[in-house]
C-alpha cells in the first residue's frame, strides 16, 4: 500500500511534465496538423537554459528566485525558439505534401541535438538537488512514503502553468483565434483572423510550455544531456496520441498516464521494459479507442 | 421482379434519427428514384444500402435470381463483390492521381486479382494474367466510349472537368458489373446539357440490364428517367409510386414547398 | 533605395533574434572546475560571428528573393525525363563499378552501404509511396531480419543463403502481426504506433540478454559463401581463393558482398515495379488515393494494405539480412528510430513513390554524409540543416511525377499536385 502510493506520487509528478510537453505536440497538430518532432528537443533547450540560468546565478541570488529566473528566461528564449522553428522550417512548407514537414521537422530535431551537443558538449551535465528534503507522507512496515519538496513544487508549477494555460486558450481573443483557426484556417482567414500570427503564437506558448517543463525535468532528476529530447518527446507524442491528439485535457490526461504506468511498471515490474509497457498499451488502447480516449471520434463522411 | 427490399430501415446517430422505419423495394430493370428536401435522410439510407454506415435496424436485402442476400450482413467491401451493388458519391472520389484507364481497372481489382493466382503468376508474367488483363481493359474501353472519355483515357482523372468526372465515376462503377447502381446526386453541377447526356446514359444502363437507385435534386432528370419514386421527409417515408401518382401527391407537394415550419433541423448526417 | 534600408532593418531584426537565440549555447559554454561543480564561460567572438552570418544570410536571402529568377516548373519534368536514360547509365555503372581502375575497397564499401539503403528505400516505398500509409518503425523489421539471421547462425549454424529467405518471411510475418491490429488507424495515430512497435523491437533486443546478448549484440555472423566457398583469408581448400587459385584478398569479399546487395535491391526493383502493374499495386495506390472509394469497389481495404506492409516488411528483412552478414556483428544501436527517420526521408526526398528517385535520395542522404566524415561532429549538423532546406526547396521530393502503369495511347505523367498522399 505504502509502497503503491510511494509509486502514484512519483508517477503524477513525471506525468506532469509529460503532460506539459504533451500539450505543445497537441496544440500544434490541432493548429496545423503536423508532427512537430523538434518539439521534444525544444524541451532539450529549455532544459540547457535552465541549467545555464541556474549555473550563472548560483551563489549570486536566493534559490528560489535563481529558479524563478531559471523558468522564465527560458520560456522566453524557447518560445523564441519555437516561433524561429516555425518560420524557417514549417511555413514555407505550410499547405504541402503531408510528409515534407515531417521530414523537415525529423531534419530540424537532428539540427537542434547537434547544435546542442557541438556547442556544450556531449557529456552529461548535472545539478545538485536545489530543494532538498520533502514530507513523509505515511510508513508502513518500515517503508516511508515521500513526498518531496521538489515534487510538490513541480506539480505546483504545472498546475499553475496549465491553469494560465487554459484561461488563455479558453478566455482571452487569442485563445478564441486559435480555436477558430484549428477548426478552419481558410475561414478563419476570411473572418479577419491572421493565421500566420495565431500560428506563431501557438509555437511560441507550445515552446514555452515545452521549455518549463525542460527546466522541471532538470530540476527532477538533476542530470540532463543533448540526448533527452528524443525520448521525451516520444513519450509527450505517446501522450498526446493516447488522450487523443488535438485534445488538451486529452495531453495532460495522457502524459498522467503515462507516467503513472511509468511509475507502476518500473515499481513492481522490470525497469528494462518501462517503455516497451508504455508502447504496448498505447497500442492497445488505439486498437479499442483508435481515437485516443479523448479525441474526437470522426464519423465518417462519405 | 424485386431486385432490392429495405424493410423497416432505421437509423440512429447519438439521438437523432436520420431516416426512421423505411421500407419500399426497387424493382429489376427499373430506375428508382429517392427524392426529398434537403437533410431528409438520403444520403444516410444510401449509405446504409452501400454498407458504409450499419443501421440501427431493419433490413437490406438484394435478390439475385433465386438467392436473397442481406447487405446488412455483409462487411462494407463485399457490397460490390457479392452484393453486386456499386455507387457513386455526391462529392465525386475518383482517384484523381491515376489515370482515367487506371480509375476503371482499379475496379475491376477482384476480377483481375483473381487471375494473378495471389500476385505471384502475375509478377512472374505468367497464367492467365494477360489474358484478363486485356479483358479488363476491354471493359473499360466499353464503359468509357459510353460514357464519352475515350479520348482521356490517357489523361490524370482529376485533370477532367466537373461533368466528364462525374460520368467517369459511373463508368467505374460500372466496371464492377454491378446488378444495382446507386447513384448520388449524378446531375448535381451539370449543366442542362450534360444533364440530358446523363439523362441517355442512365437509359443506357438501364438497358443493358442493371438496375439503378438514384437520389437526385433534379426534378427534371427524376421526373423524365424514372420508373418509380420513392419519397423522404425527416427520415421517413412520405410517398412512394410512378412519377406522375408522385407529382400530383399532396403530402409530397407540401413537404417540398414547406407547410409551416422551414425544415430548420436538418438531419445530422443526412447530407454530409 | 529605401528596399535596401527595409532589408537591412530586417536582417537586423532577425539577427537580433539570432542574438537571443544563440547567447546561451554559442555565447556561453558549461564546464567543470575541479571541485566538480559547473563553470560558465563565455565565447564572445563566436557568438558575433554566429549574429554576423545570420545577418549576412538573411540580408542576401532577401536581396535573392527581389531579383529571384521565376520557377522552373520544368525541373522536376527534367529528372523524371533524365531518369529514362540516367537509370540505365546508373545500372551499368553500378554493375562495372567494382572492376573500374582505381575503385578503392572503401568505395565499395559505400557503394554497399548506399544499396542497402536504396533497398530499404525501395522496401518501404511500398508502404509510403505506394500504398500511403505512414510507417515510422520500418527498421522494426530491418531488426527482425538481422537478428533472424544472427540468431539462426550463431544458435543452428545455418548460413546466409538459407536464412535470406527465413529473414524475409519472418520479417513479413511480423508485418501482418503488427499491421493486422492497426491498419484501421489513420494518419497520425498510425505512424506513432509503427514508431513504437520499432521502439518495442529495440527495447527487446536491448533486454533480452539471455537470447539477444543485449547491448553487446551478436557477434561472429557468418559472411555469406558462394555456393559453399568461403571467403578466408587464409585462403586454402574451400575457400573462393583456394578454389580459383588465385591470393586471397579482403577486396574479393567486398566484391561479393557488393553484389549480393546489387542483386538483392534489383530485385526488390523488381518485384515493385511488377506489383505496380499488377491489380495489387494499383489497389494500393487507389487506397492512397482513396480509401473510400475503393471500399465502395469491392476492394478489401484491411487486407490491401496488409500485403503493402507485409511485402514492404519482407524486403526491409532481406536487407537486414544482408547487414548482419555484412557486419558480421549486430547491436541493438544500428536499429535505432534514426534508421527509420533516414530510410522514411529519402522515400520522401525521392518523391513519394517514384523508383529512381530512391535511388537519388540515397546517395544525397547516405553518400553525402559519409564525404563529410572529416567535418567529424559537424556532420550530422549539416545533416539536419540539409534535410529541412531540401525538403523546404523541394517538398514533392526529386521526382514527383507519376507515370500511369497502363496506358490506350501514350501514357501522360501525372503531376505531383494530383496526387494524394494517403491518409493511412
Amino acid at each position: 500500500m505504502a509502497y503503491a502510493l510511494q509509486q502514484l506520487v512519483n508517477g503524477l509528478t513525471l506525468g506532469m511534465i509529460y503532460g506539459l510537453i504533451a500539450v505543445g505536440y497537441t496544440m500544434v497538430y490541432g493548429i496545423i496538423g503536423m508532427i512537430n518532432f523538434a518539439h521534444g528537443d525544444v524541451f532539450m533547450i529549455g532544459a540547457f537554459i535552465g541549467i545555464i540560468v541556474i549555473t550563472a546565478l548560483s551563489g549570486i541570488t536566493a534559490v528560489p528566485l535563481g529558479l524563478l529566473a531559471a523558468l522564465i528566461i527560458s520560456a522566453a528564449l524557447c518560445g523564441l525558439y519555437g516561433f524561429s522553428i516555425e518560420r524557417v522550417a514549417y511555413r514555407p512548407l505550410r499547405g504541402s505534401f503531408r510528409l515534407a514537414p515531417l521530414i523537415s521537422a525529423i531534419g530540424m530535431s537532428i539540427l537542434l541535438e547537434n547544435y546542442v551537443q557541438t556547442s556544450q558538449g556531449a557529456l552529461e551535465r548535472a545539478i545538485p538537488n536545489l530543494i532538498p528534503g520533502g514530507i513523509t507522507l505515511m510508513r508502513q512496515d518500515g517503508f516511508a512514503v515521500q513526498l518531496t519538496w521538489m515534487q510538490i513544487a513541480i506539480m505546483a508549477v504545472t498546475l499553475v502553468v496549465l491553469a494560465v494555460f487554459t484561461y488563455i486558450v479558453t478566455k482571452t481573443p487569442l485563445g478564441r483565434a486559435m480555436r477558430a483557426v484549428e477548426q478552419d484556417a481558410k475561414m478563419a482567414a476570411l473572418l479577419g483572423i491572421d493565421t500566420n500570427r495565431t500560428i506563431s503564437t501557438t509555437f511560441i506558448i507550445g515552446s514555452a510550455l515545452a521549455a518549463m517543463a525542460g527546466v522541471m525535468f532538470l530540476l527532477y532528476y538533476g542530470v540532463i544531456d543533448f540526448y533527452i529530447g528524443f525520448n521525451a518527446g516520444i513519450k509527450a507524442f505517446t501522450a498526446a496520441v493516447l488522450g487523443g491528439i488535438g485534445s488538451l485535457p486529452g495531453a495532460v490526461l495522457g502524459g498522467l498516464l503515462i507516467g503513472l504506468i511509468e511509475a507502476f511498471w518500473s515499481g513492481y515490474a522490470t525497469v528494462a521494459y518501462k517503455d516497451a509497457a508504455v508502447y504496448s498499451i498505447l497500442a492497445i488502447v488505439l486498437m479499442f479507442m483508435p481515437s485516443g480516449l479523448l479525441g474526437r471520434h470522426e464519423v465518417e463522411k462519405v | 421482379m424485386t431486385i432490392l427490399t429495405v424493410a423497416n430501415l432505421t437509423m440512429r446517430f447519438g439521438g437523432l434519427t436520420a431516416v426512421n422505419d423505411v421500407s419500399f423495394t426497387a424493382r429489376q430493370g427499373e430506375i428508382t428514384a429517392i427524392i426529398g428536401p434537403n437533410g431528409a435522410g438520403k444520403t444516410t439510407l444510401f449509405n446504409c444500402i452501400t454498407g458504409f454506415y450499419k443501421p440501427s435496424s431493419g433490413s437490406i436485402t438484394v435478390v439475385h435470381g433465386s438467392k436473397n442476400l442481406r447487405l446488412d450482413k455483409l462487411p462494407g467491401h463485399s457490397i460490390a463483390r457479392k452484393g453486386r451493388v456499386a455507387r457513386t458519391f455526391q462529392n465525386i472520389r475518383l482517384f484523381s492521381g491515376m489515370s482515367v484507364l487506371e480509375n476503371l481497372l482499379v475496379a475491376q481489382h477482384n476480377r483481375l486479382q483473381a487471375s494473378t493466382g495471389f500476385g505471384v503468376l502475375g509478377i512472374l508474367g505468367l497464367g492467365g494474367y494477360r489474358a484478363a488483363e486485356r479483358h479488363a481493359i476491354e471493359l473499360a474501353t466499353h464503359w468509357l466510349a459510353q460514357t464519352g472519355l475515350l479520348e482521356r483515357a490517357d489523361d490524370p482523372a482529376g485533370a477532367l472537368p466537373y461533368g466528364a468526372q462525374r460520368r467517369l465515376e459511373i463508368a467505374r462503377a460500372m466496371c464492377t458489373e454491378p446488378l444495382l447502381l446507386c447513384l448520388d446526386e449524378p446531375a448535381a453541377g451539370l449543366n442542362p446539357r450534360e444533364s440530358s447526356a446523363l439523362n441517355d446514359l442512365l437509359l443506357s444502363i438501364r438497358a443493358g440490364g442493371t438496375s439503378l437507385l438514384l437520389i437526385e435534386h433534379d426534378m427534371g432528370v427524376v421526373m423524365k428517367i424514372s420508373d418509380h419514386i420513392v419519397v423522404l421527409d425527416h427520415g421517413t417515408k412520405i410517398a412512394d409510386g410512378k412519377p406522375a401518382d408522385i407529382r400530383s401527391n399532396t403530402v409530397v407537394i407540401s413537404a417540398y414547398l414547406g407547410e409551416d415550419d422551414e425544415d430548420d433541423a436538418p438531419l445530422a448526417g443526412a447530407t454530409p | 533605395m529605401s528596399r535596401l534600408l527595409r532589408d537591412v532593418k530586417d536582417s537586423g531584426a532577425v539577427a537580433f533574434m539570432a542574438l537571443l537565440i544563440f547567447a546561451p549555447f554559442l555565447g556561453l559554454q558549461l564546464g567543470d572546475s575541479d571541485s566538480g561543480n559547473l563553470t560558465l564561460s563565455t565565447r564572445p567572438a563566436l557568438l558575433a560571428a554566429a549574429v554576423g552570418l545570420t545577418f549576412a544570410a538573411r540580408f542576401c536571402f532577401l536581396l535573392w528573393e527581389a531579383h529571384r529568377p521565376p520557377r522552373i516548373p520544368a525541373l522536376s519534368l527534367g529528372l523524371a525525363k533524365s531518369g529514362k536514360y540516367a537509370a540505365p547509365a546508373l545500372l551499368i555503372f553500378a554493375i562495372v563499378m567494382p572492376f573500374l581502375p582505381g575503385i578503392k575497397n572503401a568505395s565499395i564499401d559505400l557503394g554497399v552501404l548506399i544499396m542497402t539503403y536504396v533497398m530499404l528505400g525501395w522496401g518501404l516505398n511500398i508502404v509510403v509511396g505506394l500504398a500511403g500509409l505512414l510507417d515510422l518503425g520500418y527498421v522494426a523489421f530491418y531488426a527482425v531480419g538481422a537478428y533472424s539471421f544472427g540468431l539462426l547462425s550463431t544458435n543452428f549454424g545455418l548460413g546466409f543463403w538459407e536464412c535470406l529467405p527465413l529473414a524475409g518471411i519472418l520479417a513479413a510475418c511480423w508485418g501482418v502481426f503488427l499491421g493486422f491490429p492497426v491498419l484501421r488507424l489513420r494518419g497520425d495515430y498510425l505512424a506513432i504506433v509503427t514508431l513504437a512497435f520499432g521502439e518495442i523491437i529495440r527495447l527487446v533486443i536491448t533486454n533480452w540478454v539471455s537470447l539477444t546478448g543485449g547491448p553487446n549484440g551478436i557477434t561472429d555472423i557468418p559472411h555469406p559463401t558462394l555456393f559453399g566457398l568461403k571467403f578466408s583469408m587464409a585462403g586454402g581448400p574451400g575457400s573462393f581463393a583456394g578454389f580459383f587459385g588465385i591470393t586471397p584478398s579482403p577486396s574479393q569479399r567486398i566484391t561479393y558482398l557488393y553484389y549480393i546487395i546489387l542483386v538483392l535491391a534489383l530485385l526488390t526493383n523488381w518485384v515493385t515495379l511488377r506489383l505496380r502493374r499488377q491489380p495489387l499495386g494499383r489497389a494500393w495506390e487507389a487506397l492512397r488515393e482513396d480509401e473510400t472509394a475503393c471500399r465502395s469497389l469491392g476492394i478489401n481495404v484491411r487486407n490491401t494494405k496488409l500485403t503493402a506492409f507485409a511485402i514492404g516488411a519482407m524486403f526491409g528483412g532481406f536487407a537486414g539480412c544482408f547487414f548482419a552478414t555484412r557486419q558480421a556483428f549486430i547491436s541493438p544501436d544500428s536499429f535505432t528510430f534514426m534508421e527509420s527517420a533516414t530510410v522514411l526521408a529519402i522515400v520522401v526526398l525521392g518523391g513519394a513513390g517514384s523508383q529512381f528517385g530512391v535511388v537519388l535520395a540515397a546517395c544525397v542522404m547516405i553518400g553525402v554524409p559519409e564525404l563529410l566524415q572529416g567535418l567529424q561532429i559537424y556532420r550530422m549538423l549539416i545533416f539536419g540543416a540539409a534535410l529541412v532546406v531540401i525538403m523546404i526547396v523541394r517538398p514533392r521530393g526529386f521526382i514527383s511525377t507519376r507515370r500511369p502503369t497502363v496506358a490506350l495511347g501514350k501514357a501522360k505523367p501525372i503531376s505531383a499536385d494530383l496526387i494524394a498522399q494517403g491518409q493511412g
